[in-house]
Order: structure tokens, then sequence, then C-alpha cells
């Protein structure tokens, strides 16, 4: 579904990804790793179309389109969307309006109720957009609203971040049903960043991936990997993962 | 005729004027110097032109240039004139009316249009009112708006003005307001459409314990030049000020000023603004001042002034909204803005005109 060959991007000048391959098929969530700083959110910003984050070299394929030079809009019409590590605060641009954009992309205008009941977000709809929300809202919200888009690939930039054992199996539950993990015919497919790993105890992925330095540097099994990393520290992992290379 | 009506109509409910009793507790329209309708749909608040107020109560003479020095400047001056009118809108004692009173002055065929209002919100009264002014789409002249509040002990009142004008028309409101120990005083001012000019400095003087906020919102056109500031004097302990201006420059000039001065201590004044330009040759020049007089007092601004930040923009599409949609979006977020104890009815006629302006931006 998704095909990223060679890429490069530049943040302010600075070359953050150095040409990274990746490939998504159907049906398949990956999990990313990587330390602070890496990269991750980079890609994943990349891969919407976040003019701040600029491609300089390679191309991003999705469903056999060339999307890299595609304006965000456009890139979220075909099929994928996003939730940031941290979204901005727009003061007098309330929740609910932009739910309706969200449900408008999939015809799910008659869920935002439901949904935003079952995100525990009902008393926010009518507020400015993570003005005053919580660190836990901010990611409810931001789930939220993908739900509502329903995308057919879907990017997660650390959801489980900030949220509480309670909420995280709200979240959890939400994703797993927005990467239809329960099926086994699956349409969608995805890239979830975590640090921790918590959100792996609700929603299961295909593969671990670690970005290091820019680079992809480890493939594997995510539970595997994320064991290696608590255990060895990402240094630890990435000599494991070569000399199972070799 | 009808169809000149139906255009007049389509302004006037542009501005906020409905002649609905159901949504209006008084009505007033001044056309020119001539008052045209007056009605009051709710006993107890009193509407009526100043001119029969000063034939009905001899009082009213006494709080004429009260507030607002007769000889402040040419346009003061001006307005110190014979055939002067304007409205008359007093709470008596005790009367709360949330419904607004809606007053309208429309310039249409004279150079010079001017006004004096006088309202007043007696003792423990609480009072709404929704100004709108305009101006026939041909007319060509000078409005000079002279207003003078009285909030008076524990009353609230809350004004909130509507301009809609034209592009050869001049604007010179000059207003004062006096508001008494535990008072409150809302001002809004909403301007939105081409004006040639419009200069003001709306002055509040605040007592013990009593409350003023202004709140401005000003789209400043091509070729409009927008003046505008909000002042108040925090005469006595307790009292407190809040100016919120938010200005937009679409190619007009917009000069923001606001004044806190603090004269005595355990006073508190805060003036926020914040300016957006969308267009390559607006100006908007952001002047905040405060003037502290005693020690143990708080005064404190903020101002910013800026472009959309494209982090904004870029989340919004992410949400599949276009450029342009998110463009207009965080405009719109950008000009709401949240005043702490506006009555809801008066909070949905304000977004409503809002609305009505916005798709002429
Ligand atoms: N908008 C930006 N402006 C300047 N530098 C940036 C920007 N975004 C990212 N960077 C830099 O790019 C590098 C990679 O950042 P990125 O956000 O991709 O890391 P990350 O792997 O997501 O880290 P974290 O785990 O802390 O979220 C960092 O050094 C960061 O400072
Ligand atoms: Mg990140």
């Amino acid at each position: 579904m998704l095909r990223i060959v060679n890429l490069s991007v530049e943040v302010d000048g600075k070359r953050i990804l150095k040409n990274v391959n990746l490939y998504i098929k159907k049906g398949e969530t990956f999990a990313l790793f990587g330390p602070n700083g890496s990269g991750k959110s980079t890609l994943l910003n990349a891969i919407i179309g976040n003019p701040a984050y600029k491609i300089v070299g390679g191309r991003i394929i999705f469903k056999k389109t060339d999307i890299t030079e595609l304006p965000t809009n456009e890139r979220v019409k075909l099929g994928i969307g996003m939730t940031f590590q941290s979204p901005p605060k727009i003061g007098g641009v309330k929740l609910i309006d932009i739910l309706k954009h969200c449900a408008k992309l999939s015809g799910r205008e008659e869920m935002i109720l439901k949904l935003a009941e079952k995100l525990k977000m009902r008393e926010h709809l009518n507020r400015s957009l993570n003005l005053g929300f919580s660190g836990g809202e901010v990611k409810r919200s931001e789930i939220l609203q993908l739900m509502l888009m329903n995308p057919d690939f879907v990017l997660l930039d650390e959801p489980d971040s900030g949220v509480d054992l309670e909420n995280i199996a709200i979240v959890g539950q939400a994703i797993s049903e927005l990467l239809e993990r329960d099926k086994d015919d699956r349409e969608k497919a995805g890239i979830m960043i975590t640090h921790q790993g918590h959100i792996l105890d609700y929603v299961s992925a295909d593969y671990g991936v670690i970005l290091y330095n820019g680079m992809i540097a480890c493939l594997g099994d995510p539970k595997d990997i994320l064991n290696q990393i608590r255990k060895n520290g990402y240094e630890g992992c990435l000599a494991k993962c070569l000399k199972d290379m070799i | 005729m009808s169809e000149g009506y139906d255009l007049e109509k389509d302004k006037l409910r542009e501005i906020g004027i409905e002649f609905d009793p159901l949504k209006r507790s008084g009505t007033f329209l001044q056309r020119d110097q001539e008052v045209s309708t007056v009605a009051t749909f709710y006993g107890g608040v009193e509407v009526m032109s100043i001119r029969d107020a000063m034939k009905k109560y001899d009082w009213v003479q006494d709080y004429f240039w009260k507030l607002v020095n007769r000889e402040q400047d040419e346009f003061t001056k001006e307005a110190d004139a014979e055939d002067v009118n304007g409205y008359f809108i007093r709470a008596p004692p005790n009367v709360k009316v949330e419904i607004p009173v809606e007053a309208c002055l429309y310039l249409h065929r004279v150079k010079k249009q001017k006004v004096h209002n006088i309202i007043i919100a007696e003792e423990n009264s609480e009072l709404n009112i929704i100004t709108g002014c305009t101006s026939h789409p041909a007319a060509i002249g000078l409005h000079i708006g002279i207003s003078e509040f009285f909030v008076k002990k524990n009353a609230k009142l809350t004004f909130t003005m509507i301009h809609s004008w034209h592009n050869k028309i001049e604007v010179r409101p000059r207003s004062g307001a006096l508001i008494e120990e535990n008072g409150t005083f809302i001002s809004n001012y909403i301007l939105m459409n081409p004006v040639k000019i419009v200069q003001m400095y709306p002055t509040a003087y605040v007592n013990r314990n009593a409350r003023v906020i202004f709140s401005n919102v000003i789209v400043a056109l091509d070729g409009s030049t927008v003046d505008s500031g909000s002042r108040a004097f925090l005469r006595e302990e307790g009292a407190i000020a809040e100016i919120i201006s938010r200005t937009i420059s679409k190619g007009g000039k917009v000069i923001t000023r606001g004044q806190i001065i603090g004269e005595s201590g355990g006073v508190k004044g805060h003036l926020e603004c914040k300016g957006l330009i969308l267009s390559e040759n607006g100006e908007i020049i952001a002047i905040p001042e405060l003037i502290a007089k005693r020690p143990n007092l708080e005064l404190s601004h903020e101002a910013a002034i800026g472009k959309i930040a494209e982090e904004e923009i870029f989340y919004l599409m992410s949400r599949g909204m276009s450029r342009d949609e998110a463009v207009s979006a965080i405009v719109r977020g950008f000009m709401e803005v949240e005043v702490k104890g506006l009555p809801e009815i008066l909070k949905i006629a304000i977004d409503k005109a809002i609305e009505e302006m916005r798709d002429a931006l």
C-alpha cells in the first residue's frame, strides 16, 4: 500500500532522514521505535506532507500513486490520516467544527456524537481545539478525529504517551478498530510510533522497526525488538540485529 | 420603494437590527436627524429620542456632557448643536432585562449626522443594548456620535456596537462611561465593512469594585483607516479593566490603542491586542499603554501581530480542509473573542452579525 524509496528529508536545512526505504502492505501494522530525535515524527510528517519537512530525495508511493509532491489535503483524500505527537492549539476553532470536516471524508457524519462519547470527548466538542486540553485529552481528540476520517493508511505518532492506564484501553481499542486488527481480511495498514510500547498490549503489530540516526536500523518482531530495547538499550538492540543479519 | 425598503432591512439585519418583539425588548431607529421608529416591547425599559427625553424629564439635561468634554475637539463642538438627536435608553432601578434593546443610526442623505445618546442603568438594574450604525450605499458624509453611559451601583450594562459603513463615510464616535460601585460595563465593538475613517477612544471611569470590559473586533479593508482605542481610569480600590482587541488588516490601516490608568491601589487591568495581517499592503499599529500612579496595583498587557501560522493551516489540511478553508476557519476563530458574562442571546446576535459580514470579506 505504501512504498517509501530512498527518502531523504531536511528540517530547517538539516538532514534528518537519510535514504529511508520502507514497504508496507495492505493489512500490515508497523510499530516504529527509536530514541528521541532519531527522526520518527519526521518520517510520518513527510508521509502526510507537512511542508515544514522538506523532501530532498526519494519518492513516496501510495496506492500506486506518486504522492511526493501532493499537498496534504490531497493525500488525505487518497486515504492517509495521521494523529500528531503535539498538535497545535487553535483559538476559536472548535473541535466539533474540525470533526465535521473529518467525518465528511468518510461519510461518518452520524457517528460524531457516538464516537465522541466513546473517546470521552463529548464535553470538549464546543471548546477551542486543544486550548486547555490535558495531555490525555489531546491524544483522545487526535484519535477521535482519525476515527471519523477512517483512513486506509493510519499514521500514529505516540498515541500512548501521557495517557493513563484506564484511557490507554480506550485509545488502544479505538486504534485496533482503525487498523482492523480483529479482522482476518484487513483493508487497513499503518505505522505507530511508541516509546514504552504499552499500546502494543492493546494493538497487535506485525513488524517492529527501529529508526536510528535518521536511518532504518532494525526490522523484526515488534515484541522481540521492544524486549531487546528494554534489556540492552537501542545500541544493544542494534548490535544484536546486526549480528543476526550476518 | 419596496426595493429600497428591502435593501434597508437587509442592511439593518446585518448590524443586528431585527424589529422583532420576541428578540428585542425595545427598538429605536434614527434616519439622518429624524427618529422614525421607537417602541418598547417590555415594560420597564425606557427607549425614546433624546429630544423627547428632555421634554419628559427635566433632569436629563444634567446628564449632558458629563463624561465627554464638549470642548474636546471640532467634532464634539459640532455635535453641541440645536438639531442634535439620538437615543435615551434607561433601565429603572432593580429592572433586569436580558433581551436587548436595539438602536439604529442610519446615515442617508445628510452630510453630517449628529447624535447624542444618553444611556442609564440605574442601581441594581441590568440592561443590554445592541446598536447598529450604518449608511446608505450612496451616502457621503460624517457621523458624529456622542454617547454617555451611566452605570449606577450594582448595575450591569452590556453595550454592543456594530458598524457597517461605506467607503465614503467618516465616523467620529466620542464616548464616556461612568461605572459606579460594583457596577459592570461590557462594551463590544465590531467593524467588518469598508469605511473611510473611524476614529475613537471611548473612556471608562471605574469606581470601587466596578469592572469594565472593552472588546473590539476590527477588520480594516483596503482604503479604510481605523484608529480605535479604549481607555480605563481605575479610580478606586477593586476596580478592574479588561481591554481585548482582535484586529485584522486586509489592506487597510489599523491603529489599535489601549490605555489603562491605575489611579488607586488594589486595582487590576489587563490589555490584550492581537493582530493579523492578511494582505501585503495592510498595516497594524498596536499602542498599548499602562500608567500606574500607585505602588500596589496590577497592570499588564500582551500584544502580538503576525500572520497565520503555517503549522495551523497544515494541521487543518490534514483533516481534509483545502488551504482556503483552513485559512478562513483560523481567521474566523481569531475573531471569536470570549467575553465573560456576555448574555447568551447577545452572543448569538453577535455571532450572527459576524457571520453575515464575514461572507463579504
Ligand atoms: N520543526 C522543526 N524545526 C526544527 N527542528 C526540527 C523540527 N522538527 C524536527 N526537528 C529536528 O529533527 C530531529 C528529529 O526530530 P523528530 O521529531 O523526527 O524526532 P523523533 O524521533 O520523533 O523524536 P521524539 O521521540 O522525541 O518524538 C530532531 O533533532 C529535531 O530537533
Ligand atoms: Mg516524535
